[in-house]
């Protein structure tokens, strides 16, 4: 449980730390988009370096992100076997039926791992260097424009904001409950599937039981305070672009520029 | 059955950055059919001390021996379903682990994971829901009907039916009403005496400490910083309060005796042993008073 990344920042001071989320958020979403596009080794290469020197500029130990790829090792391989079997084009190595080796199923299959190895690393800096109520700020602000259409910005952004603040507190709940069942004897590692999904039963009553009257709680709270939705509701937190911000811009545009330039050529 | 604690560190979050060494060097010894206290401000690891007896968190460092079973950072959870048969722990809050349809069968659940028979696990809860005093017009409503105080009877009674050895308490009377618990610390002494429990009792209440413990631990830090009988602990009284914790209400009340000139041979940790020494000191004064 200990091990889930999702939700958890590491507070500190750095670079990447002190940027605005807004432009975290974007900047992250433009990564993700020049990584996909790249298709050649020298732009995996670039993008590799870009991801290494946002990773250095964070100041989080590199022990997180293996932390942050780990779980997901299951899923990569996944797709990479099926790349590799069903990927057509190019030299043909192997063949059965309709399953194929080929050089292309090859590289792409290499090319898949390293997108979402990258993509992976990126968005786990962004989740680690940044609260998740910043994060829901930044939503907020880059919405707002939506607000025109009638789209309800604000109560999304809160409802995002308390989901986010509440992982955490769900799986310290989840542990606790786990442990009282366990110390009644129950099993969760071992007997039949039935056996096991029946016994999951005696975790996730008391879970919802106790999510619904924690939102229950959370909504008598708020209201007892006057809460009244967010029109014009004024901000603690205001987001303001910095120097920061503009350096990290430019490194971006500049090296997504690279990875174009490099996949026009080969 | 007796619990050692050997040279036990335990740190939580271990390798991130919220690693947070929550024992340090634990060394401790609960002789078999004893009642122990374990008192300590909020933080200072009782919960966690008392989670490592049958395994739910293992040592980072050292080892735990429960009854000749060891607990160390590699034992596996299958290794100690045995043991978790003969430790019952009730939690801060138990009332969260309810999730049955009706209150017996909530009951039932632990002593069926121990494999004992349908008929004679009804017989266990229907024994055990006897005990904390639940009236039977609650056995077959839905554990969620119920009030608070009768939740916390319901999840306690869900620990006794496994018929553990050690029964382990934390906070068990949090929240409840004066009556309920009296009643609930009076059926755990019962226990205790007639059924030769081990009791280990996490507790802010130093009353509950001086009417029924025989050996308090007292920690701080993740540390244990006092061990001994209540009268030892409790003699300190200015080192006490330096660790943020109160004296039982008889010491209270013969500490301000004390200030206004009355002179006890012991400090009283009880209302008997209070009044005994009154009486003591009514005897002892001088005729032409
Ligand atoms: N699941 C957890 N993850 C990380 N740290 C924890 C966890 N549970 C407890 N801690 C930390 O370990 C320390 C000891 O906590 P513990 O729950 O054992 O205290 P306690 O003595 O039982 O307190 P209380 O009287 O409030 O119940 C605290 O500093 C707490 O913040
Ligand atoms: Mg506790």
């Amino acid at each position: 449980m200990n091990k889930i990344l999702f939700g958890r920042y590491v507070p500190g001071t750095s670079f990447v730390h002190r940027m605005d989320p807004r432009a975290k958020l974007i900047l992250s979403l433009i990564y993700i988009v020049a990584v996909f596009m790249a298709n050649s080794w020298s732009a995996y290469v670039v993008s590799f370096i870009i991801a290494l020197t946002i990773i250095a500029s964070s100041g989080i130990a590199p022990k997180f992100f293996w932390d942050g790829v780990k779980p997901l090792i299951g899923v990569i391989l996944l797709t990479v076997v099926i790349q590799v079997f069903f990927g057509v084009g190019g030299h043909v190595y192997w063949h059965w039926g309709i399953l194929s080796i080929t050089s292309d199923g090859l590289l792409n299959a290499v090319y898949i791992a390293i997108r979402f190895v990258l993509i992976i690393l990126v968005s786990t800096v962004l989740t680690l260097s940044t609260s998740p109520l910043e994060i829901s700020g930044a939503i907020e602000s880059l919405f707002m424009p939506l607000k025109k259409i009638h789209f309800p910005v604000y109560e999304m952004a809160l409802m995002l904001s308390i989901a986010l603040r509440f992982v955490p507190t769900l799986i310290d709940e989840t542990e606790k409950i786990l442990n009282a069942q366990r110390s009644r004897g129950a099993n969760f590692s071992s007997g039949s599937i039935m056996a096991r999904l029946k016994k999951l039963v005696s975790i996730l009553i008391p879970l919802f039981e106790s999510a619904f009257n924690r939102a229950e709680e959370l909504a008598t709270a708020m209201e007892s305070r006057g809460y009244q939705g967010g029109e014009g509701r004024s901000k603690y937190r205001v987001l303001n672009y910095t120097k920061n911000d503009i350096i990290g811009t430019i490194f971006m545009m500049a090296s997504v520029a690279l990875i174009m330039v490099l996949r026009n050529w080969s | 059955m007796s619990i050692a604690f050997e040279s036990v560190d335990f740190v939580y979050q271990a390798h991130t950055p919220f690693e947070n060494l929550s024992l340090r060097n634990i060394n401790l010894t609960i002789p078999d059919g004893s009642y122990t206290a374990i008192i300590g401000h909020t933080g200072s690891g009782k919960s966690t001390l008392i989670q490592h007896v049958n395994g739910l968190l293992r040592p980072t460092k050292g080892l735990v021996n429960v009854d000749g079973q060891i607990i160390n950072a590699n034992t596996k959870n299958k290794q100690l379903v045995s043991l978790r048969q003969h430790v019952g722990i009730v939690f801060q809050f138990p009332e969260s682990q309810l999730f049955a349809e009706t209150v017996v069968d909530d009951v039932k659940f632990g002593p069926l994971n121990f494999g004992v028979s349908d008929t004679e696990a009804t017989n266990r809860a229907k024994d055990a829901l006897q005990k904390v005093k639940l009236p039977e017009e609650f056995w077959q409503k839905s554990p969620f009907e119920l009030s608070g105080g009768q939740m916390r009877r319901v999840a306690i009674a869900g620990v006794l039916a496994t018929n553990p050895k050690i029964l382990i308490l934390d906070e068990p009377t949090a929240g409840l009403d004066p009556q309920g618990r009296f009643e609930m610390m009076e059926l755990f002494n019962e226990l205790h005496h007639k059924e030769q429990l081990t009791i280990l009792l996490v507790t802010h209440q130093m009353d509950d400490v001086a009417n029924y413990a025989d050996n308090v631990i007292v920690m701080d830090g993740g540390q244990i910083v006092k061990n001994g009988a209540p009268v030892e602990v409790f003699r300190d009284t200015k080192w006490l309060i330096k660790h943020q914790l109160g004296l039982p209400k008889a010491a209270n009340f013969a500490i301000k005796l004390a200030d206004r000139g009355v002179k006890f041979d012991k400090m009283p940790l009880d209302i008997s042993g209070l009044v005994h020494q009154i009486v003591n000191v009514k005897d002892r004064r001088p005729s032409h008073e």
